[in-house]
């Protein structure tokens, strides 16, 4: 089982994203995902730079992926995607149908999270047209993902998001430059203040979601270190883990030795706790809403009953 | 220049009725389960009722869409077929898909099947809308409402895939097909479940300061005594961020493109689709009316088309909040 950094979907500056991915070329991940894939006004690093980074990371021995933006809307975005399917190195990943088109038969990719794969139907098209490896919806259970593996194409790798606040919507509107009562074309990129996002509570002051720009999340951070085992059972290829601005050598390392069964589930889950933002979550896999967070005795319990 | 189509929403065969009786040049409905994206309590169409709404629509001369635009697990993948391989049974002109996986087996099993893409298909440029047109053949596409107009046009100059546009109805504010905030508060979502803020997760309670109302437990909005609540839709709902309490994703509101209607018209959308298999007959009559109306005005003379007052009148008393947008249209919007 690989581990992978999924791409960063914050804005940090250019120094920090730097100071991250040097740091991650001794972090014990396989793949990395590079790029923008929240919102193209956010321009620090250009596409050369993405790949200077690229190219450090490879010579470490890490497996490149370049993502894609999630949401297309203007011609100067197709441009920008256009330039990242032909760059002619590394393997995409498409976050939009637009990228599909772009790659299929040409350019190995993986098809992101966000392309709304549910069924073995969707895996083979993607297989046809030169895809390698999917990333699951987040909102799937371990059962849909259990009848999906025993119909996958053939060597078609499977990535579950792991950990992290998980993005749960796009918009054209952008919700950072809202609160501040800015258009989105006058948006100051108010986002670069919010190394985390910006959380969002209900009138009760319970953390509910996260506005990042366009996207909104979770405000909970997704931690399926406990479904390892079952995840390994299941025949999953990749577990991403999704950067957050602080103690991801710590959740790494967490996470490769539950892999590598040096740390047994239990002892994972407590080597995290207080290393998420917010509260951890797991309701998607088992079942129920994704806020929830089902603590190892009633996942047992869930698991007798659903039979799984 | 090919006329505009009017398409209207049919949860019901009177609100069948009500929308080919008041001048719907298409209706689309659902079938009576999961597959499509309102499956509500007491809405939609079993067998029986399917063939007579397309019987009143084809004997007046209108086309019926079938929406099957939820996408389909392994688990009930036979459903979903079963669904596609009805429709095609029933005659209906088109299927309203977002399921590529879904797409592929209609194509495959039912040639001479129209195919639209769903706005829960998520295409929002021309690449997008090409790779569903060139794989599966679909002959036009649902528009998700993120574009401005301007990127709307941009859109139709490259490809020859027919194009809908959403005309009137309750606003989405995320990209549809890609919005999992139903799931995560309640783990019932559009995708998966055909539900949105389902009603079986909402939660009302009275307080002394005033009405609660929760979705999945957590506390979506507070109104004072007096105060008008509309349904709890998750995005639609009073939050703190910072400190400050306001409706910080959207207001509560409806779309409505009255205001632009000439400009649709001389872009060569192809059709404008009224939101609301959910709502009731009376607002199916009420929206199809005006909409006929204001349509058939645009088309006779877009250059000095402006909306009546009566039709704003008309169209705001059914609206979400009692007002209306033009959403991502209009760029100050975003």
């Amino acid at each position: 089982m690989k581990l992978a950094l999924g791409p960063l979907l914050y804005f940090w500056s250019r120094d920090e994203v730097f100071d991250f991915y040097r740091q991650a070329l001794n972090w014990p991940v396989d793949v990395v995902y590079l790029g923008e894939t929240v919102c193209s006004k956010r321009r620090l690093l250009r596409l050369d730079d993405w790949l200077t980074l690229a190219e450090e990371l490879t010579a470490a021995g890490k497996e490149v992926v370049l993502s894609t933006l999630s949401l297309i809307e203007a011609e100067s975005e197709l441009l920008t995607l256009r330039r990242i399917v032909e760059q002619g190195r590394f393997t995409i990943e498409a976050n939009d149908f637009g990228a599909v088109h772009l790659a299929a038969n040409k350019v190995p990719f993986v098809a992101g999270p966000h392309l709304n794969a549910y069924n073995c139907e969707t895996l083979q098209m993607f297989h046809q047209l030169g895809g390698r490896r999917w990333v699951m919806p987040v909102e799937l259970s371990h059962t849909s993902l259990a009848a999906i593996q025993s119909c996958r194409p053939a060597g078609f790798e499977t990535e579950v998001f792991a950990f992290g606040r998980m993005p749960l919507a796009f918009s054209a509107r952008c919700f950072t430059a809202r609160h501040y009562n800015l258009p989105k074309d006058d948006c100051q990129l108010r986002c670069a203040d919010f190394a985390d996002g910006l959380v969002l509570n209900s009138q009760e002051g319970e953390q509910f979601l996260t506005l990042n720009g366009i996207q909104t999340q979770s405000a909970a951070t997704c931690n399926l270190i406990g479904a390892i085992p079952q995840m390994q059972s299941l025949g999953v290829d990749v577990l991403r883990i999704s950067p957050q601005s602080r103690h991801m050598d710590k959740i790494i390392k967490a996470f490769r030795a539950v892999i590598d069964g040096t740390s047994n589930a239990q002892q994972g889950i407590e080597a995290l706790q207080g290393l998420t933002q917010g509260e951890p979550c797991n309701g998607y896999w088992y079942g129920e809403a994704g806020l929830v967070w089902l603590e190892q005795p009633e996942v047992r319990e869930a698991r007798q009953l659903s039979g799984g | 220049m090919k006329k505009m189509e009017l398409v209207c929403p049919a949860g019901s065969l009177p609100a069948l009725r009500a929308a080919v009786d008041n001048g719907a040049d298409t209706v689309y409905m659902g079938f009576r389960d999961g597959t499509n994206a309102r499956n509500f309590p007491g809405l939609n169409f079993d067998d029986r009722s399917a063939r007579e709404g397309l019987r009143y629509a084809h004997e007046h001369g209108r086309k019926v869409l079938l929406a099957l635009n939820t996408y389909a697990q392994p688990q009930g993948w036979s459903t979903w077929t079963g669904a596609v391989d009805k429709a095609a049974e029933l005659g209906v002109d088109a299927l309203i898909l977002a399921d590529v996986g879904l797409m592929a087996y209609a194509a495959k099993t039912h040639p001479n099947l129209r195919l639209h893409l769903s706005v829960q298909g998520s295409a929002t440029s021309y690449e997008a809308i090409n790779f569903y047109r060139e794989q599966f053949n679909i002959q036009r596409v649902v528009l998700p409402r993120v574009l401005s107009l301007a990127q709307v046009q941009r859109v139709m100059e490259h490809t020859d895939a027919e194009i809908e546009v959403f005309a009137f109805g309750s606003l989405c504010v995320m990209v549809e097909g890609r919005c999992y905030l139903s799931s995560y508060a309640t783990g019932e979502s559009p995708n998966t479940c055909g539900a949105c803020s389902p009603a079986k997760a909402v939660e009302w309670r009275e307080t002394n300061q005033g009405r609660e109302v929760r979705l999945g437990g957590v506390l979506i909005d507070k109104y004072k005594p007096g105060e008008a609540a509309g349904y709890p839709v998750l995005c639609k709902g009073r939050y703190e961020v910072n400190g400050e309490v306001s409706y910080a994703i959207e207001e509560p509101t409806s779309l409505s493109v009255l205001d632009i209607l000439p400009e649709l018209v001389r872009m060569g959308i192809s059709a404008i689709k009224v939101e609301g298999r959910q709502r009731s007959p009376a607002y199916v009559a009420q929206v199809t009316k005006v909409l006929r109306e204001a349509l058939d005005a645009a088309e006779r003379n877009p250059d000095s088309f402006s909306p009546r007052q009566d039709w704003v009148a008309a169209l705001n008393k059914v609206a979400e909040g009692s007002t209306h947008t033009l959403g991502a249209l209009d760029r100050a919007w975003q």
